[in-house]
């Protein structure tokens, strides 16, 4: 018997060795509990509007059901660069600068796949969406996260992403309006980022996932200052802005040799995004900016009502300028993100994700999202109020 | 701010000055200040619930007219116009391009009310050429309320 030989591992060491987070825990709590509001969805509560719908519907009786190009449909593409040509001001050719893909976090799995070397290092802003670790592992690469901070309205600060950067790193990831934190860069703090790009000849991925859904003046995209357009990755896609999370859209524009090297992951992994659900999406751009600007008001007095009402209830909350979360300070409370959010589901049910779910740089905070119906965000911090009196009175 | 809080008073008319401050981040005397205004102007004209007849026990019976007019010399269509929207039974009264002229809704408590109305006020004024009266079988919507249940789809509670 050669019993003493350990048997062999069966799951991948750089899969066995990604973070599971306590996080899971607590999303299963909450999906077990009845009655709960929740402020913990980042999704938007609108149904997509219905000539979105329709035209999917219309696509299907029409039989288009085949495959597409590995790069998606280009009548899509050509709606995508007319977009960001006339909204964001960036010009892309839509014959090989631009790629369909299964929902913007392909995109960005991708992006990171055909640029990282095991080894290199990836600088992003943190706190961040869940999976921006994770998928630097998953390709062998060094996740480098560079703190946001609350004095700086949680956008990254020149000096911090200076103080980061070594010889070994290769790219930037950037999300701005901002998952968690609902932050957005000013034109000054973009441009100082650009040089420092630049200066160090980072690659850049930009993720601006939320940038419809932003309620003030900021930025242009980091992709239009000089020097960049040659060296940014362009993320964007239909789940937020049009409330299409189901559909599984989203798409990158940059340099053509990097959305060729995408297009090689993609073409061999995924194939191509479903035509049923690019369907939609170009009627999305066709037709679909009137409703896409009237949920966007909805939005912002959401995001007013509950900023003042978070504090008034005690939690020091800045008014985010994009997205749809709020990312209040609970450390006047005493207690830890998680132990908040732990009891404020058990005691008041109300659901919101604890800070460290973005990151360590994430604790002191709780993320509340605004993607919920005015009664639900009056009724939710109204409990919110009471369970931080209730410390208090403790 | 008028524009937003006329579309907020659209989507529901019922809500206070207070709530409408706290959305557009403003205060509640600028609110009222402004509403006043735009009933000063004219621009508010009213405030009415919107109701499912179908639903209450007194079910009203409505109806739509066509109704062709021939056109004075002076004053068009509006002399016309304006005697008949005089009648209480008159619930909107509009002008029309197209096939016939005026388009008249008409609210009765029951199908006689209507039909008497039709008969005995509309047919016989000077100026009106002829009618054509549709009565109201169902509601699907109404000002912009869609008056059926839909499924709701059951989400995530909680996601990142």
């Amino acid at each position: 018997m050669k019993g003493s030989k350990s048997p062999r591992k069966r799951v991948a060491e750089h899969i066995s060795s990604l973070p599971k987070s306590g996080i899971r825990d607590f999303f299963e709590l909450v999906n077990t509990m009845e009655d709960v509001i929740s402020l913990g969805i980042g999704e938007p509560d609108f149904i997509t509007p219905w000539r979105i719908r329709e035209n999917a519907v219309y696509s299907l009786e029409k039989g288009y059901t085949s495959y597409t190009s590995n790069l998606g449909l280009l009548s899509l593409r050509k709606e995508i660069c007319k977009y960001l040509k006339s909204d964001f001001g960036l010009s892309y050719a839509p014959e090989k600068e631009c790629i369909v893909t299964v929902g913007v976090s392909e995109a960005l799995d991708l992006a990171i796949r055909a640029i990282i070397n095991p080894g290199e290092e990836v600088i992003y802003n943190e706190p961040c969406y869940v999976s921006y670790p994770c998928e630097i592992k998953m390709a062998h690469g060094i996740p480098v996260p560079v703190k946001t901070r609350e004095e700086h309205q949680f956008a990254i600060f020149p000096n911090d992403l200076r103080k980061a950067i070594t010889p070994k790193t290769k790219l930037l990831m950037l999300n701005f309006p901002c998952n968690p934190t609902g932050a957005v860069l000013d034109d000054k703090t973009a441009a100082e980022i650009a040089e420092i790009a630049v200066e160090n000849d980072l690659l850049v991925i930009t993720d601006e996932i939320y940038s419809e859904l932003s309620y003030e003046k900021h930025a242009p995209s980091i992709a239009s200052y000089p020097g960049m357009k040659e060296r940014t990755l362009f993320l964007h896609g239909f789940s937020k802005a049009f409330a299409m999370t189901g559909f599984r859209i989203g798409y990158a524009c940059g340099p053509a040799d990097l959305i060729d090297a995408m297009m090689k992951i993609h073409q061999y992994s995924m194939l191509c995004a479903p035509i049923t659900a690019q369907k939609a999406a170009e009627e999305a751009l066709k037709h679909g900016k009137k409703d896409m600007a009237k949920m966007r008001e909805e939005y912002r007095e959401r995001r007013n009502v509950i900023v003042k009402k978070l504090n008034e209830a005690g939690l020091k909350c800045l008014m985010p300028k994009g997205a749809f979360y709020v990312f209040p300070n609970i450390t006047s409370t005493g207690l830890t993100s998680m132990e908040f959010a732990t009891r404020l589901l058990r005691e008041q049910k109300v659901a919101v994700v604890p800070g460290t779910a973005f990151g360590p740089s994430g604790e002191g905070y709780v993320r509340a999202a605004y993607a919920a119906s005015m009664e639900n965000i009056i009724e939710a911090t109204e409990k919110i109020s009471l369970f931080v009196k209730s410390l208090k009175q403790a | 701010m008028k524009q937003e809080i006329l579309r907020i008073l659209t989507e529901d008319a019922h809500i206070s000055a207070a709530r409408i401050a706290e959305r557009l981040d403003t205060t509640e005397k600028k609110v009222e200040k402004v509403i006043k205004q735009l009933e000063k102007d004219n621009v508010i004209i009213g405030y009415k619930a919107i109701i499912d007849e179908s639903i209450l026990p007194e079910n009203a019976v409505k109806a739509i007219i066509e109704v062709k007019v021939r056109p004075e010399r002076e004053g068009g269509f509006d002399k016309l116009a304006k005697r008949l929207s005089k009648f209480p039974e008159v619930s909107s009264l509009y002008l029309m391009s197209g096939g016939y002229d005026l388009q008249v809704v008409v609210k009765g408590e029951n199908l006689q009310d209507v039909a008497s109305f039709v008969s005995s006020k509309l047919s016989t004024m000077d100026g009106v050429i002829s009618t054509a009266t549709h009565f109201l079988l169902k509601k699907y919507k109404e000002s912009g309320k869609i008056l059926h249940e839909e499924e709701v789809n059951e989400r995530l509670k909680i996601t990142p």
